[in-house]
């Protein structure tokens, strides 16, 4: 099986986001970069898949700040290859990112082989213009699926059987034919830890290999006009005071409303 | 007469999804000022019934297909794109559900026209479609503008009401015979979730969980105050996605709705995703570090504090209060 993990690194949304000085996109200088939840189980659950049908995994990440560390983590963690992908372009939309990763994929690895499956985050906070994943199936003319939280492959290892959600903890059974991109919502276990130091001997022995990608021009391109924090139509009630305090006035809400 | 409107309806196991309405009410909004048409666009098998709830559209567009249980992408990329042309229409509004999720980008890549994700607002500026998104889990909103009024927009859930978009007129109906498609990808079967121990959906207090609680360990102290209450846990996404809570405890967009008298959000960020499936709670109360949280803008009630720190300390006061 010849596995390609995708990621974008977003801005951490737990850091005080503020606004650049142009109004139309985040101030550069208050971002910390890291990877979302959905791009981290879409590593695990090629790392399972590895586990059950061998073959090898490769990372591949667009330039952040921080996606070093990262990708050192996912070499420790049982990943082949790591793949840093430059590509020299201020702001760039997912759509844009699509075709430069595709434009990767398919000038170093050439074709999809038959036993590929692509697997990038289902979706991820930033993805104003919609998400990696079915963008990079629509070039590599593969087919997709989305909100994958299961996957298993056949025993001759042609065809996955891919668990998709819909709501109410409803999921959909269906089979795609590799190779095939994924857009991995969870793995199906939560994501494997692994020990510093492992990381520290993986940083001595291993290699991240940096690929600068052309920048692709693409129909999709949305233009930010403004960028804004948003004001809330309303706020909580807060409630102050020490923490004796503040549960003493939640245990009396609670009463008030008849649940004690 | 400007280009007219598709609504691809939503529907599940033989129900129209409430985002099918939500989205019905925008496009009628956005065509009193455009005159634009609005047609719904029905795919799937059997589906030709819930035609009738449809009104608020100017004409319904039937395709039925009795190949799957659930219409395959590619049929309905295939309905979509042979509209745009045959209705000359501009704009497609699909909804940010699980259910069509990937299929704008999709629609948007063949068609060449634009594509906007996590839409909650949209308002003419003369022959331009404004359109306002929430990113970075509701943090952050973005304005882009389609110059021409072309486009595919993804309408997130909760964002307009559902009413404008309900009528009981009847609509008319027309039927279009399903484009002929290859599919690689098999829908096989619909799984229903497990039954849980407990049913979070009925419960009149729920202690809601987030990645605040830390550990594994920490969701007993959750599980001390919903018993001193007489309710249940349940959960965000990552606390369940790291095995810590069944799925049966979901809460939101790929989980479960739930409505109970008071919901606790305790070290929950309020995420768009988590929201859609409590904020009809009568009474939110949040605890959270971060002060600008989103989850304060809706609760009701909200301490900024350290949930580990507070919740042993609730309990006691409410079983203090109850002998
Ligand atoms: C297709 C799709 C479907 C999804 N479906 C769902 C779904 O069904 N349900 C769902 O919940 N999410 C869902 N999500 C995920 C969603 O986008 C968010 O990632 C998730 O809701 C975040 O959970 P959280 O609030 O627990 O974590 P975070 O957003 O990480 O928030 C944790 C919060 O805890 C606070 N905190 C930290 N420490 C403490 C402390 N000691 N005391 C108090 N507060 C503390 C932090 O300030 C932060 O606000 C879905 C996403 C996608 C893309
Ligand atoms: N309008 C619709 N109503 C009901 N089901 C749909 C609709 N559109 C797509 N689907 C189903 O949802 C799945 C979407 O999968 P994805 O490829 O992740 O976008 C498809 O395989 C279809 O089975």
């Amino acid at each position: 099986m010849n596995q390609i993990v995708a990621w974008k690194p977003v801005p951490d949304p737990v850091e005080e986001l503020a606004i650049a000085a142009d109004g139309r996109s985040l101030d550069p200088e208050v971002i910390r970069f890291k990877l979302g939840d959905a791009d981290e189980h879409a590593l695990e659950q090629a790392l399972l898949l590895k586990e059950k049908h061998g073959g090898k995994v490769t990372v591949v990440a667009f330039e952040a700040p921080e996606v070093d560390d990262a990708l050192w983590t996912a070499l420790a963690k049982g990943a082949d290859r790591a793949v840093k992908l430059v590509l020299n372009r201020p702001n760039p939309g997912t759509a844009e990112l699509a075709a430069a990763l595709a434009h990767h994929l398919t000038s170093t690895a050439g074709p999809m082989t038959p036993d590929t499956l692509v697997l990038a985050g289902s979706q991820a906070i930033d993805d104003l213009e919609g998400e990696l994943a079915p963008y990079l199936a629509e070039i590599l003319g593969l087919p997709y699926l989305g909100v994958v939280s299961g996957v298993t492959l056949s025993e001759d290892g042609r065809t996955a059987r891919v668990l998709k959600e819909f709501a109410g903890s409803l999921r959909g059974e269906f089979e795609v034919p590799l190779p095939a991109v994924l857009g991995i919502q969870s793995a199906e276990k939560p994501p494997r830890y692994v020990p510093v130091a492992r990381v520290r001997a993986v940083m001595k022995s291993g290699q991240i290999e940096v690929a600068e990608v052309p920048p692709r021009e693409v129909p999709q391109k949305l233009l930010v006009e403004r960028m804004y924090l948003p004001e809330a139509a309303g706020h909580a009630e807060m409630l102050e005071g020490t923490p004796e305090e503040v549960a003493e006035r939640l245990a009396g809400i609670l009463a008030g409303r008849g649940l004690i | 007469m400007s280009a007219g409107i598709l609504v691809l309806v939503e529907h599940l196991k033989g129900a129209v999804a409430d985002i099918t309405f939500e989205m019905l009410g925008a496009a009628r909004q956005l065509a009193q000022a455009s005159q634009a048409p609005v047609h719904a666009v029905l795919v799937g098998k059997d589906v030709a019934g819930l035609a009738a709830q449809l009104g608020a559209a100017d004409a319904v567009i039937v395709v039925e297909d009795a190949a799957a249980e659930l219409p395959s992408t590619e049929l309905v990329l295939a309905v979509l794109r042979q509209l745009l042309e045959q209705k000359q229409a501009g704009l497609v509004l699909l909804g940010g559900t699980n259910v069509s999720f990937g299929l704008g980008v999709r629609l948007a890549a063949r068609a060449k026209l634009p594509f906007v994700n996590f839409c909650k607002g949209l308002r003419w500026d003369n022959r331009a479609l404004v359109c306002t998104s929430q990113l970075f889990g509701g943090k952050i909103l973005s304005d882009v503008r389609l110059p021409d009024g072309r486009g595919v927009i993804s309408i997130y859930p909760g964002s307009f009401p559902a009413d404008a978009g309900k009528s009981d007129k009847t609509p008319p109906v027309e039927r279009l015979a399903a484009p002929a498609v290859q599919s690689k990808v098999v829908f096989r079967q619909l799984l229903e979730p497990a039954a849980g121990d407990v049913d979070i959906t009925k419960q009149r207090v729920l202690v809601g969980v987030g990645r605040g609680i830390q550990s594994r360990d920490h969701v007993q102290l959750a599980e001390e105050l919903a018993a001193a209450l007489g309710g249940a846990v349940c959960a965000s996404r990552p606390v369940i996605d790291q095995g810590w809570l069944p799925l049966s405890r979901q809460v939101g967009k790929s989980g479960l709705t739930v409505k109970p008298r008071v919901y606790l959000a305790l070290g929950i960020s309020g995420a768009p995703e988590h929201w859609e499936g409590m904020q009809n709670s009568e009474c939110i109360i949040a605890i959270n570090t971060d002060p600008r949280a989103p989850i304060f803008d809706g609760a009701h009630f909200g301490v900024v504090g350290d949930v580990l720190e507070l919740l042993p300390l609730l309990t006691e006061k409410v079983k203090a209060r109850k002998t």
